[in-house]
């Protein structure tokens, strides 16, 4: 008999989404294992922990219904893998890979073990191009670039998903049509989110162009742990093998890290922070870090994982240890959305890491980095002015200082609030930019050069 | 002693286990399984060695075998190091590149340095010479800039028999051979330093000449030694990176070694780009033509991110060796605790503060005690120094947690990055209130000869005025600055003068982004001015607003952009502007 054809019935525990076996033999670390519970049902598995005669073997659709008496389990001789096809776009897969369409199954090209490998630092290209996402706050203050990764901060109730559907549908490199796919990973959300995402990309026909790998709350959670390798496993194929720009929107990086946490707690680890384990940081950079592009290499991979930070707090694990992997945040915060301004960017918080290398001459205009320097002070300074107004009153203020009260709020009507749907071109978005500007004393711009003062400050205008 | 083959037991992460070990030492790296994939020891107990993988251990099964090399984990230390990237144990990515492509596969063996590049060797020592460890017994090219000297290796003392001609020879070849009480010793331009063991020096002397950096905020506030060490925490986003990189680029130091320590794949692709086409200011050669890149980026392995510190200071102290000022950043150091704390998480050992292992604060202590200024071995009573600067990147940007606290503890200088500094775009985002240098009176002998002898008093007066602002500011919450006397307003005024236009520096712009000390205490000297005038005019009456009208001010917050050639014209017109500005007000006023 074949070694992967041996059906231990040797099960000894089952303990959350943990299950013991015993007795085996020639099993490898992180192997795949089929299980059979006792009603015949099929379960996958992958061992977390490998010993000579002992396996600890992690569960992926939950241990309901597993059993220490009938329950069998098969080691299939191999890791994970995913296969991977250019038919894969426009379809539906669920957290093991099977198709969730209705449609035939895919016949692979290639299998590809679903942890890939890390991109050889000296191999990978700086990312350089500047992605028109239409969104005045995002293009204009913290540029999305080609193989960046650049996540969004939300809180529970946010409009994060309208957020992420716009930037899926708007996002293009200015002047070129190159082969684009869009990979979504949903991690946990409800259907009704899904539905949103599916929706959107049926109205704008981009669901042609979509593969969507789905596990939704009622989902076993431990799938949640492979799904965004898989969704970026078959991101590197069509990005590296078939030359294709891929946008991987992950939802939601919390969801992940909640089923990290319970595996972790599972096998009774040590905790680090909040009860996540020590080794989080390490595994959210196996995720985020396969993002980029390559030297010599046509594709490239863009990722916008999003996550919902608990009780809005920037400094929980989740969003801290994605904040330090991924190239800046985009954070939503609630008290603009209560303002009823969409998209409720936080301006002051964000930070795009490859902005600088992204704009400028030749990308998108030579006057980009001084002004968007320039919004960014005096946003900063109208916010303080906000708080000592609140305690001295207006008329305390110097003129000079109600000139930069007032370019906050203005800022906040007409640079950051726009439409769903409005798509705007980064000409326009500087437009509006030096209009905002031109409301301040032309000595305080100091963060542009003096040259584009003078060839793009709109002329004052009279007061009425 | 024979060789030792054991055989895998048990495999959880990058942790296994192996029977049948008995004989082997802590800390040797062994081979694990049929891919000879890279590990080290870091538990005996009786036959099972616990070993941690230096690469991705999927696929491993137990009952593979374990060979032993018997030696410790050792990083190659001759030509080739410089202009070069490894990864966190010494392998070179630009070779791993040509073998496996784009993605670094496992099982891969290079050579740290190439074996068949010829060196051009010049011999300076001569046979019947008496040479002790670190004595030069000859010199290669390394690069347009470093002239790498061949170095008796620490443990070698005694007569020279033979040293080789001029000419050109491979790092294998023999170039030199010893007569030591233990026999003949061969050498050869190749040596070996185990990575965990500090390079032996002579003696450690305080460090006391100052790493100019052409950073305002550090140079003039809070300065760093040659052989110094200094920690940058901040939370993310705030600019620890760019702090770094902007150190590494602009140091006088004259080797650079730049551990990229689980951090990201762009970030070193970034230095990849820009090192070879950046000049250093004083050689105008390529920056890259003094660094050694060490890469372990987030998604390698996470034990030899525990690695790629050490092979960063041992190669650093190679060079220390050699006679040279060597600066090493590690970016970040909190990954390397981290990457610790997962390790001994995996041996289940007992967890100290927040599940870091009770060890952290020894090991952090004995990685900055390898840095300093020292006297070397050799004969001729040589100096040389490593400079270490650590990023620390605090869970929450919270410094109260145990590696920055640690760190802080045995650190000299303390850059405190501060994210409301960096939301309002204020770079680099140096907190000057809570921030501190213990090195300031050692480097101001250096900067009071060479560049003025008022350097400290102007330093500490900027100081008191920043110092002044905070408590002013306090107040203004409360009452806004209308209701601020005169004087208080135009202390204000000066105060943001220094703040925006002197601590701020732009890391992008071509000009501001290195500002030579000659330049830094200029500026200095003349925004201290502007704030002495203010004082003066608004004692006379004259009103605040009149004064921060006046045309030269805009000058003078824009002088970090004046090119380094002209700044010394430029400033000496600018002064007198204002001072014709301001005095003109005053008559104004008095008439």
């Amino acid at each position: 008999m074949k070694r992967k054809d041996i059906e231990y019935t040797t099960v000894s525990e089952v303990a959350g989404p943990l299950m013991i076996v015993e007795g085996v033999k020639d099993i490898a670390f992180n192997e795949v294992v089929k299980i059979k519970t006792s009603f015949g049902e099929e379960r996958t598995g992958q061992i977390l922990e490998a010993f000579e005669d002992k396996a600890v073997v992690q569960v992926f659709e939950g241990t309901r219904g597993l059993d220490t008496k009938n329950t069998s389990a098969r080691f299939i001789g191999e890791t994970m893998k995913l296969g991977v096809s250019k038919d894969m776009v426009g379809r539906v897969f669920d957290g093991t890979g099977n198709p969730l369409d209705n449609a035939p199954p895919i016949i692979p090209d290639e299998r590809r073990d679903i942890n890939g490998d890390p991109i050889n630092p000296c191999a990978r290209e700086y990312p350089r191009e500047f992605i028109q996402t239409g969104i005045s706050t995002i293009d204009g203050l913290n540029t999305l670039v080609r193989g960046q990764k650049l996540p969004i901060f939300s809180g529970s109730g946010l409009p994060h998903n309208e957020l992420a559907a716009q930037v899926a549908r708007q996002a293009k490199v200015l002047g070129k049509e190159e082969k684009f796919a869009v990979v979504f990973c949903a991690m946990g959300i409800t259907s009704e989110e899904a539905n949103l995402f599916i929706k959107d990309f049926e109205n704008t026909g981009a669901l042609e162009r979509t593969v969507m790998f789905l596990n939704l709350a009622d989902d076993p959670t431990i799938e949640r742990i492979i799904l965004p390798r898989m969704a970026l496993t078959c991101a590197e194929y069509l990005a590296f093998d078939l030359d294709m720009h891929v946008l991987v929107v992950l939802t939601d990086m919390t969801n992940y890290a909640e089923a990290l946490r319970e595996i972790a707690a599972a096998r009774e680890e040590v905790p680090g922070r909040r009860g996540y384990p020590g080794y989080m940081y390490t595994d959210l950079a196996m995720n985020y870090e396969r993002a980029g592009r390559i030297k010599g290499k046509k594709g490239s991979i863009t990722q916008i994982p999003m996550l919902t930070m608990p009780d809005d707090d920037i400094t929980h694990p989740i969003p801290d240890l994605t904040g330090y992997i991924t190239e800046g945040q985009i954070v939503l915060e609630r008290g603009l959305h209560k303002k009823s301004i969409y998209p409720p960017i936080a301006v002051l918080p964000c930070l795009s890491r490859l902005m600088d290398r992204g704009i400028g001459k030749d990308k998108t205009r030579e006057d980009h980095a001084g002004v968007s320097n320039q919004l960014y002070a005096a946003y900063a300074e109208g916010c303080d002015l906000r708080d000592l107004v609140a305690i001295v009153g207006e008329d305390a203020l110097s003129d000079r200082d109600r000139k930069f009260l007032q370019f906050a709020d203005e800022f906040e009507k007409r640079f950051v609030s726009q439409g769903p749907h409005e798509d705007r071109s980064i000409e326009q978005t500087l437009t509006i930019s030096w209009e905002l500007l031109s409301g301040l004393p032309v000595s305080e711009l100091k963060k542009i050069d003096e040259t584009y003062i003078k060839k793009y400050l709109p002329p004052v205008k009279e007061e009425k | 002693m024979s060789e030792i083959v054991g055989k895998i037991v048990r495999i959880s992460g990058p942790v296994i286990e192996a029977d049948d070990m008995r004989g082997s030492k802590m800390y040797d790296v062994v081979r694990v399984g049929d891919e000879n994939l890279i590990g080290e020891i870091i538990r005996l107990n009786e036959d099972i060695a616990t070993i941690q993988v230096y690469e991705d251990t999927n696929g491993l099964k137990p009952g593979e075998k374990v060979i032993s090399t018997l030696e410790p984990l050792s990083v190659e230390l001759g030509p080739g190091l410089i202009t070069n990237i490894y990864d966190g144990i010494q392998r070179p990515l630009p070779a791993i590149n040509k073998q496996t492509g784009d993605f670094i596969a496992r099982g891969v063996e290079a050579h740290a340095l190439d074996r068949k590049k010829k060196w051009h060797f010049k011999p300076t020592a001569k046979r019947g010479d008496k040479v002790k460890g670190c004595d030069i017994i000859g010199e290669v090219q390394e690069s347009t800039i470093i002239l790498h000297k061949i170095i008796v290796p620490p443990d070698v003392q005694g007569v020279l028999s033979s040293v080789g001609k001029e000419g050109d020879y491979t790092i294998e070849d023999d170039i030199a051979a010893v007569t030591t009480d233990k026999g003949n010793v061969k050498l050869k331009m190749l040596q070996r330093w185990p990575v965990r063991k500090a390079r032996p020096v002579a003696e450690k002397y305080d460090p006391s000449l100052a790493l100019i950096t052409g950073q305002r905020v550090i140079d003039t506030f809070f300065p760093v030694a040659k052989g110094g060490t200094a920690a940058i925490p901040g939370g993310f986003g705030t600019g620890k990176t760019v702090m770094l990189h902007q150190l590494a680029k602009w140091s006088d130091a004259q080797i650079i070694v730049y551990v990229g320590c689980g951090e990201r794949g762009n970030e070193m692709t970034d230095v990849l780009r820009e090192f070879p086409v950046l000049e250093d200011p004083i050689t105008h050669e390529p920056l890259m033509n003094r660094t050694v890149l060490i890469a372990n980026t987030s998604n390698m392995p996470v034990a030899a991110r525990d690695a790629s510190v050490y092979t960063g200071i041992t190669i650093a102290e190679y060079y220390r060796d050699m006679g040279y000022d060597v600066a090493l950043m590690a970016d970040s150091t909190s990954r390397w605790a981290e990457a610790m704390r997962e390790i001994s998480g995996r041996l289940e050992e007992m967890p100290g503060e927040e599940g870091y292992p009770a060890y952290l604060a020894s090991r952090l202590a004995e990685f900055y005690e390898r840095a300093g200024r020292v006297k070397l071995l050799g004969s001729k009573n040589k100096e040389g120094s490593v400079s270490v600067m650590g990023a620390v990147s605090p869970p929450g940007g919270d410094f109260s947690e145990p590696v920055a606290q640690n760190t802080l503890r045995i650190v000299k200088v303390f850059w405190a990055l501060d994210a409301d500094l960096a939301d309002k775009r204020h770079f680099p985002s140096i907190n000057w209130l809570k921030s501190y240098s213990l090195y300031l009176e050692e480097v101001s002998d250096w900067w009071e000869k060479t560049v003025g002898k008022d350097w400290l008093k102007l330093r500490n007066r900027a100081m008191a005025l920043l110092q002044k602002e905070s408590e002013l500011q306090e107040i203004v919450k409360l009452v806004g600055p209308d209701a601020l006397p005169p004087r208080e307003r135009g202390l204000l005024e000066s105060a943001r003068m220094v703040r925006e236009n002197y601590l701020q520096q732009s890391a992008f712009h071509e000009v501001d982004t290195y500002c030579p000390g000659k330049k830094q205490y200029e500026m200095l000297r003349l925004m201290l001015k502007f704030s002495d005038k203010i004082q003066e005019a608004v004692g006379k009456n004259v009103h605040i607003d009149d004064i921060i009208s006046i045309k030269s001010r805009e000058t003078l917050a824009r002088t970090g952009t004046v090119p380094n050639e002209e700044f010394e014209k430029r400033f000496k017109s600018l002064e007198q502007e204002m001072e014709n500005e301001i005095n003109s007000l005053i008559k104004g006023r008095v008439k």
